[in-house]
Order: C-alpha cells, then sequence, then structure tokens
C-alpha cells in the first residue's frame, strides 16, 4: 500500500482518537505513578502496557503483586474485568474478516474505545476501512503505552489538579451512544444495555455485576430479537 | 520487586486473560458469523455494550449520599445540549469534561 494512502488513513483517524488521546495519556500516567511507587521499573511498566493493554484490569492487580496470591484466583478475576471484550469480539467477526494479517492485531489489540469507535464512524468512502480500523486501534494502543511510560519516567513530578479528567472517556461513549441514538434501530438495544446494567448494579454492587449483566443483556436481547429485528424492517 | 517469578506471573496471567477475552469470539464463531442468531448479535451488541460502558464509567458514582450525582447529571446534560445543538463530538466531550472538571474541584 502507498505512503500516500498510509498518510490520509492516518489524517481521517486521528481526530477520532483525540477524547482517548486526553484520556488514556492522563490515566497512562496515574497508572505508571502507582506502579512505579510500588518499585516497579519503567521497563517493567510499559512492556506490561503494550502487552496487557487492559486499564481497569492492570490497575486491580497492582495491589495483588505484593499479596501472595493464587494464580489461577488472577487469571480468573481479570478474565471476569475483561469479559466484555467477548462481545465485541462477536461484533466484529464481519468487520475484521478481510483484514488479513492486520486481524490478529487488532484482535490482540481490541479496547472498549477503539471498538466504539471502528463500530460507528461513518468514513469517507474513499478511505480504506481495514486501514482505518489499523490506526485507530494502534493510536489508541501507543497513547495508553506512552501514558503508562510517561507516568513511569515522571513519577509525581506531575502536580496539576487532574480530578476529575478521567470523565473524558464516559464522555466519549456518551457521545457515540447520542450519535448512535439517531439511527432507530439502535435505540433499544441501547437502552436494553442501560437497564440491564443498572439492574445489576444496584443488586449485586460494583464488584460482581458485570458478568451477570452482559448475560441479562443476551438475554433480554434474545427474547425481544423478533420485535427489535421488526424495527430494522430487513427481516 | 519488578522481576521477582511471582510478578512475572501474575503479568503473564492478566496478559493471557486479556488475550482469551478479545479472542474467543474469533475461534468460536470463525465459521458461524453468518449464522442468524450470531450475525443479530452482533448488530445488536455494540450499542448495548456501549450502555453498559456508560453504566460502568461511572459505577462509583452514589446517587444516594452527597453530591448525589449532581456532577455527573451537569456533565451528561451538558454533553446532551452541545451534542444536539453543534453535533460537534469534540466540542461535546470537552465541554461535558470541563463541567464534570469544574464540579467535582470547585463545588462539590
Amino acid at each position: 500500500m502507498e505512503f500516500q494512502t498510509h498518510v490520509e488513513t492516518l489524517k481521517e483517524s486521528f481526530p477520532y482518537t483525540i477524547p482517548v488521546f486526553t484520556g488514556f495519556v492522563f490515566l497512562g500516567i496515574a497508572y505508571g505513578v502507582l506502579m512505579q511507587s510500588k518499585g516497579f521499573d519503567i521497563f517493567f511498566i510499559t512492556l506490561f502496557s503494550l502487552l496487557a493493554y487492559a486499564g481497569s484490569a492492570q490497575f486491580i492487580v497492582i495491589g495483588l503483586f505484593a499479596l501472595n496470591v493464587d494464580f489461577i484466583y488472577v487469571f480468573i478475576l481479570t478474565f471476569i474485568v475483561n469479559a466484555r471484550h467477548i462481545f465485541y469480539g462477536i461484533s466484529m467477526l464481519k468487520k475484521f474478516k478481510d483484514t488479513g494479517k492486520l486481524k490478529y492485531y487488532l484482535i490482540f489489540a481490541m479496547s472498549d474505545e477503539s471498538f466504539s469507535i471502528i463500530h460507528t464512524a461513518k468514513i469517507k468512502k474513499d478511505i480504506n476501512e481495514k486501514l482505518f480500523m489499523f490506526y485507530i486501534t494502534f493510536l489508541n494502543h501507543i497513547y495508553w503505552i506512552v501514558g503508562s511510560l510517561l507516568g513511569a519516567v515522571l513519577g509525581t513530578l506531575i502536580t496539576f489538579n487532574t480530578e476529575g479528567l478521567e470523565f473524558v472517556l464516559t464522555a466519549l461513549f456518551i457521545v457515540i451512544l447520542l450519535d448512535a441514538w439517531k439511527d432507530k434501530i439502535n435505540r433499544k438495544p441501547a437502552i436494553i444495555g442501560i437497564f440491564c446494567s443498572v439492574l445489576c448494579l444496584t443488586i449485586f454492587g460494583v464488584q460482581n455485576y458485570m458478568i451477570i449483566a452482559m448475560i441479562l443483556i443476551v438475554i433480554i436481547l434474545t427474547i425481544f430479537k423478533k420485535n427489535i429485528l421488526k424495527e430494522k424492517g430487513i427481516y | 520487586m519488578s522481576w521477582s517469578t511471582s510478578t512475572i506471573i501474575i503479568a503473564l496471567m492478566v496478559i493471557l486473560s486479556s488475550f482469551l477475552t478479545r479472542a474467543i469470539p474469533f475461534v468460536v464463531f470463525s465459521k458461524k458469523h453468518e449464522h442468524p442468531y450470531i450475525e443479530y448479535l452482533g448488530n445488536v451488541l455494540p450499542f448495548a455494550s456501549i450502555g453498559l460502558l456508560i453504566i460502568d464509567c461511572m459505577k462509583h458514582t452514589n446517587i444516594l449520599i452527597t453530591p448525589y450525582g449532581t456532577p455527573e447529571l451537569f456533565a451528561i446534560l451538558t454533553i446532551v445540549a452541545l451534542h444536539f445543538w453543534k453535533n460537534n463530538s469534540l466540542l461535546s466531550i470537552v465541554g461535558g469534561t470541563s463541567i464534570y472538571m469544574i464540579c467535582v474541584q470547585y463545588i462539590f
């Protein structure tokens, strides 16, 4: 593929990732600072962020490194925290089908943010979709790695009051939802997602709700399949 | 303590489990993506997932104690208003996040 194509796709992709840039660099720095304060070196922190690339799971295990915990427990805990990626995979089966070698990287570096952007972005016709998906995924991955590295290097030098900055990622998801809302067909699944999550969060609490919410979402989507498909008008 | 055997194994567990959650659908459903039910799920799960993500982002907000989720409410209202007014994603995100930061830093 020609150099010019890469430049154009990169130009098209970058604006979509600006909110992620803000959120990931900020959270990455917070992560790097925390890990460094627990005695981890820059190389470990950066490599771990590159290979795991799992923000919430990485934050959760910080406290477990020092304890003599069962490895299987760590595996199960982080599997549960990341289980929502299974939903993303199911949604991306078709889109990733013809991506060739890029497919392995796209799967390996999937994130909440890359998934949401790729799935909802309305790209221009002359842009190569495969390459667009790659650059969205790649840029977001880099932001997280660079953030972690910065945090590990700068440590506690940063004193600017950043309280509340993490809301930038929440805001990104809300905007993505608002854009999806314009298409009537997306509304019922979105409402089902929100409803099941709030319900399970209220009943089961922060620690345990997600897997149960995911199962409930699939059940309700299955029950209302006919109803939702009727809305689409294609079946 | 960076490179002790136990920290390396813990790190590998996180890497492996994260990778598996990403790879499982492609292994299990590799030849089934045209099955109507899987295709249906592929079409509707994204928006259900984004709903789940939004709630997950705010899971530590307790609406029963002060400030009763007011910063989140103000921020969301700002995002919705800006987005319907200007329809500019970045503007909505910057506006909403700024309101949220002002609320948690100066007001509540």
